[in-house]
């Protein structure tokens, strides 16, 4: 257990904990209106887990997260209207509307992504890191997964290499109990996971994941110790996803009971009542806070709502970043629903029609050049 | 210019752009103290030290990944991968990653990533060491393809890739990295993606090969031309993606007979691509149908005999030019020896 914050940060990991859960509800049930496609993950359960890790982080640190990640975007400053937007697949989508719930993105504050595959972000964290190094910044990168994610490939091949470069990452496996529908006992030899990094030489760290002072503790040693190291470590944090893996899970894997065990660890109502209790805020800020809640995320559907889905048109944009000058074929779209994108032939400086009257629309080059700047992070390096 | 091998021109290429360009590492398996499998990075990490020239543990999925997430943040890091089938490890971050993460976060980073490997068959290496697999990268929306035949475009093109915002598929090839060529010393000289390479004018077929085959093909056009008065245009797209369809369509509008070359394998291959974008573009300016000649339809081999028959050489593509012009029997994709059952599996 980690001591409380300033009243003033306590309130507001109270708000965000509250924002995450209000709008993870909201959107199951704008999935349950066929609003939402694909999947959805919910991190109902998880949320101190969720902030109190991203708190021990700088603005300047990053984070990337997993397939579930709305949280994360939401923790670090990702407005909820471009997040519901991205789950609406809609323009204003924090992805514009190519990512969906599984790949949420925000490079302004550095929350680098949420990713599809199991396991597949780790690699990317640490090339993070290196860059980081590179730079000669002591920035850190916190990168989280699951528990399943401990039986990838990557995982191993991650860690060793992190350790072996000495590269700044926290690497947090969030254990939620299950790998998917797979119980942790029956998919990991190892159950105690802050171990799996013992033989790869990177120590382990425990917290209490449905403890957001326990969390925020150990976090911010774990941050502290690779920022002035520079070496990574491994955090297990313990906590329990209240809902299913996804919307479509029926949850036969485990018992009511069970879930409910959890549930009285709720840690929401947990860090509410210790405010109240230690008097940081009074019995009615709780509810206020919710109100607020529900306020944001009413605005969040609303104008997700109100964005357009992307245009057609932009079937193609930002497949290719293309420079001033364009020269060969990129994309070659074969449908006749996509046959009209935007044509242009920048080396030869002629029009799109003259273009056109030369080759049939089914062939097409990427899209115009100076459509996109070219201009990509590798600018401030 | 400078007489210089292929393998040193990708070491000049390499050279240049780390001194021109901080942002600059290179990563890989056996790179730097070794000097590199095939020694293309020999030397580099004596001149640029251990933070720029990085010997990795055999991770290719992690390395690549690692690429990924230092081109996201403002590196421009060059992979080697020891061979093309040991990217296999790596498709997951190559495909569901580099080449997806601009796309799927809305434009917001790119991946300036160059993932470097040599392709092909003849050192006897079997079959998981010899295959070409370009085919399996120009299928994915995002990635560059480069096909270097030459050591000036290996020079050129790998500049060029270094300097590309997008994430780049550079392959080499195991036979080319000892063939001497002229290569320009120019700092400056880079070859643009999606130029072709008219390597020989010709006026009665066009002839387009790929990667090594280029170079098989250029050989085919002069027995072509001395001993059955036939004269090939020989094409070398260079990259695959972006590819420069139009200069192939030209060339076919003017011979009105194509023939596509290629060392990997006929379903699904470079070969069946272009004979199908050629199809469509040019099905009437063609007099007869795209030959393909590719290589054989199995796992590459280790005995000698039968590695010499899996994949395609001059004879192969000077017979199949002929075929397109009516002087030889037309067959299916060929590879082997003429004499080879082209349509053995059963």
């Amino acid at each position: 257990m980690g001591t409380l914050p300033a009243p003033d940060l306590a309130r507001e990991w109270l708000t965000t904990m509250t924002l995450i859960r209000r709008f993870e509800e909201r959107a199951g049930e704008m999935y349950a209106r066929a609003k939402i496609g694909g999947f959805l993950h919910l991190s109902i359960g998880e949320e101190a887990t969720i902030v109190g890790s991203a708190r021990a982080l700088r603005d300047s640190d990053y984070l990337i997260s997993t397939y579930r990640s709305h949280g994360h975007a939401l923790v670090r400053g990702t407005p909820p209207e471009k997040v519901m937007a991205e789950l609406f697949g809609r323009v204003d989508g924090c992805s514009g509307g190519r990512g969906g719930s599984m790949h949420m993105f925000d490079l302004a504050n550095r929350f680098m992504g949420g990713y599809g595959i199991v396991g597949g972000n780790l690699p990317i964290a640490a090339g993070i890191a290196l860059a980081s190094d590179y730079r000669g910044s002591d920035e850190v990168t916190l990168c989280t997964f699951g528990d399943g994610a401990s039986n990838q490939g990557t995982f191993g091949e991650t860690l060793n290499l992190a350790a072996l470069w000495k590269l700044p990452v926290v690497f947090m496996v969030t254990n939620n109990q299950f790998g998917m529908g797979t119980a942790l006992r029956r998919h990991s030899a190892v159950t105690d996971l802050q171990r799996k990094g013992e033989s790869l030489g990177v120590p382990g760290m425990r917290c209490d994941g449905m403890d957001i002072l326990d969390t925020h503790a150990v976090l911010v040693e774990a941050v502290q110790r690779v920022r002035e190291d520079r070496r990574p470590v491994l955090v297990e944090a313990v906590t329990y996803r209240f809902r299913g893996h996804s919307m479509a899970d029926p949850e036969q894997y485990r018992t009511k009971a069970e879930v409910a065990h959890w549930q009285e660890r709720d840690p929401i109502p947990a860090f509410a009542g210790l405010l109240v209790r230690e008097g940081v805020i009074d019995a009615a800020e709780p509810q206020r806070i919710d109100a607020e809640a529900l306020a944001r995320v009413d605005a969040a559907v609303a104008f997700a709502e109100d964005s357009p889905f992307p245009a057609p048109e932009s079937l193609y944009d930002d497949v290719y970043v293309l420079g001033p000058e364009v020269r060969g074929w990129y994309s070659m779209p074969t449908s006749e629903e996509t046959a009209n994108p935007p044509y242009a032939g920048a080396e030869t400086g002629q029009s799109a029609e003259a273009m056109n009257d030369e080759i049939p629309q089914r062939l097409t080059h990427a899209l115009a050049a100076g459509e996109d700047s070219g201009e990509g992070p590798a600018g401030d390096s | 210019m400078a007489q210089m091998r292929y393998r040193e021109a990708l070491n000049a290429a390499l050279r240049e752009e780390l001194a021109r360009d901080e942002r600059v590492i290179l990563m890989g398996e056996d790179i730097g103290v070794f000097g590199g499998a095939f020694k293309v990075t020999d030397g580099l990490l004596e001149q640029f030290g251990e933070r720029r020239v990085r010997d990795t543990p055999i991770s290719e999925n992690t390395i690549v990944g690692v690429g990924v997430g230092a081109a996201m943040t403002g590196l421009r890091p060059v992979v080697e991968l020891m061979t093309i089938n040991f990217a296999l490890l790596a498709f997951d971050q190559i495909v569901n990653h580099a080449a997806h993460i601009h796309y799927m976060f809305g434009g917001q980073v790119s991946v300036p990533l160059v993932v470097r490997m040599p392709q092909g068959a003849g050192h006897q290496l079997g079959p998981t060491h010899s295959h070409c697999l370009e085919a399996m990268f120009l299928h994915v929306p995002g990635l560059l393809v480069a096909v270097p035949a030459t050591a000036a475009d290996a020079k050129g093109l790998l500049k060029s890739a270094i300097r590309e915002e997008n994430p780049v598929i550079f392959i080499e090839h195991e036979s080319l990295y000892g063939v001497r060529g002229e290569v320009p010393e120019d700092e400056d000289h880079v070859v643009h993606f999606g130029l072709a390479r008219v390597a020989r004018e010709g006026s009665d077929v066009t002839i387009v090969g790929v990667s090594r085959m280029a170079v098989t093909a250029e050989r085919a056009a002069e027995t072509l031309a001395a001993e059955h008065g036939v004269q090939a245009e020989v094409i070398d797209p260079r990259t695959l993606r972006p590819l420069d369809l139009d200069t192939i369509l030209a060339s076919v509008r003017k011979t009105n007979h194509c023939v596509i070359v290629e060392e990997g394998w006929p379903h699904g291959g470079v070969g069946a691509n272009l004979a199908a974008l050629v199809g469509e573009q040019a099905f009437d300016d063609l007099d007869a149908p795209v030959q393909r000649v590719t290589g054989a339809d199995v796992p590459m081999p280790y005995s000698k005999p039968l590695e010499d028959i899996a994949y395609p050489h001059e004879p192969h593509i000077v017979h199949a030019a002929l075929a397109a012009l009516n002087l030889a029997p037309r067959t299916g994709a060929s590879s082997g020896t003429p004499a080879t059952p082209r349509r053995a599996a059963r």
